[in-house]
């Protein structure tokens, strides 16, 4: 028996994975049987009675051993199921997308005649797929991150020069929401990471401080009436490099605070403010980025704003695999 | 004119494809699945290959790796165009001798036709 093959086909931390449990349960039972006979060869003088205790014990131990083990060998198996099912039919959605989006790419192509009525409802067919589409690349990141299978690439790459090309990405974004962005902080050392990684974080991040800034400033509460601003801070911190993204925009509810990371789950201010997403932005980033040795965290008043971070280790050579998939 | 050997199973692609090249003055072959793929491109030789990976009967990268091993047809260039994106599947078609690869929902139809226009002139 491999147990850690075993445990590693679950994707679970090894304290969880049912092989490992069941062979620390037999050590248990080992030792809790030994310490009843030592007892019973003290005070019970009849041998056959100690004899009989012993087996009685050694058999309801090994049943509850047996339950418990297999009640969290079918958790894992469900769990290892669950994610294998998300991999399978995102792909499978993939190709049907793909008909779709190049098909209305043929039709709004050059050339093709059509009215202004066609045309806005050939808009909301592309805003729809591109949705459906990115909805799609998250449930396959959510499944790849479960199983330990995304796909790091690391090398070294100077942060601030990765900093600038997304904030190009995102040039006419904030400029649509009228929402400043500044930088700050000092030359820091090279990273030795992944920077698609760190791309996809700070993008993240940014997406959120821009949906969420203020969309009418005379909307904002009294006091609050500035212009709508981001400040990406960076701090060396020895042996990690700390990046702030600070927001004065509506900030997120106290209540949903502690939320905020699951998957899935969705603000208040994001359903009332109608903005688009399926919630499973910041599990992504928060996953992968604990899986390349960060951290993220955040800090947020309502009608204030937030400020979300990230640290990063400067050489982290290895990553950390992840073995405990979130439940969700 | 330029040909084109087209192996893909989703007819839906074949027609889009089919459709948007032609403007461009190519000839595209379509092939369903990878026996007739490999059959055909040794049958008309075409200038440039499309290969998806995952088809019926051969997949793309046996289509691929018999291609590359048959004399008459290992100079052809080969983009594979499919939806796999995991770095070994990347890996192992550019090792087995593939050109470009592509990730078809990575990409507008504009996109792919540019690289496609681009990868037959250098043919």
């Amino acid at each position: 028996m491999n147990v850690a093959e075993d445990c590693r086909k679950y994707g679970t931390v090894l304290w969880q994975c049912p092989q490992f449990l069941f062979f620390i349960m037999g050590i248990l039972i080992i030792i809790s049987v030994m310490f009843s006979f030592s007892l019973g060869k003290r005070y019970i003088d009849n041998p056959q009675v100690t004899l009989l205790l012993i087996l009685s014990l050694t058999g309801v131990l090994l049943s509850i051993a047996f339950i418990i083990t297999r009640s969290f060998e079918q958790l894992a198996e469900a769990n290892r199921l669950k994610t294998e099912f998300v991999s399978i039919v995102s792909h499978q959605l993939r190709s049907p997308l793909t008909n779709l989006k190049w098909g209305l790419d043929f039709l709004m192509g050059e050339g093709a005649a059509r009215n202004q009525q066609e045309t806005g409802y050939f808009h909301i067919l592309r805003e729809n797929i591109g949705r459906m589409h990115e909805l799609v690349n998250d449930l396959l990141t959510v499944s790849r991150v479960e199983q330990g299978t995304f796909p790091f690439q690391e090398k070294e790459f100077e942060l601030q020069e990765l900093i600038k090309q997304v904030l190009v990405e995102f040039q006419s974004a904030s400029l649509a929401s009228n929402v400043e962005i500044q930088v700050e902080g000092k030359r820091i050392p090279k990273l030795y990471s992944d920077p698609s990684l760190v791309r996809h974080v700070l993008g993240n991040i940014l997406d959120n401080a821009i949906r969420y800034a203020w969309k009418d400033v005379e909307a904002a509460p009294q006091g609050k009436r500035e212009r709508n601003r981001i400040v990406i801070r960076l701090k060396d911190k020895g042996s990690s490099v700390r990046v702030e993204v600070e927001d004065n925009g509506v900030g997120i509810p106290a209540e949903d605070q502690k939320y905020i990371f699951q998957k899935f789950f969705r603000s208040s201010n994001a359903v009332r403010r109608q903005t688009e997403g399926s919630g499973l932005g910041l599990f992504i980033v928060k996953s992968l980025l604990e899986k390349a040795g960060g951290h993220i965290g955040f800090t947020s008043e309502e009608n204030k704003g937030s400020t979300f971070w990230f640290t990063l280790p400067y050489g982290a050579k290895t990553y950390k695999e992840i073995t405990q998939p979130t439940r969700g | 004119m330029k040909q084109i050997l087209f192996i893909e199973d989703e007819s839906a692609i074949h027609k889009t494809f089919s459709d948007a090249l032609a403007k461009e003055d190519y000839e595209i072959t379509s092939a369903l699945d990878g026996e007739i793929g490999l059959r055909l491109a040794k049958e008309k030789k075409p200038d440039l290959i499309l290969l998806d990976l995952v088809l019926p009967k051969l997949n793309g990268f046996e289509v691929l790796k018999a291609l590359k091993a048959d004399e008459a047809t290992k100079a052809i260039p080969v983009i594979v165009l499919t939806n796999l994106e995991q770095m070994e599947d990347i890996q192992k078609a550019i090792d087995l001798g593939a050109r470009t690869y592509l990730v078809k929902s990575n990409y507008d139809l504009s996109e792919v036709v540019d690289m496609i226009k681009k990868a037959s002139k250098e043919a």
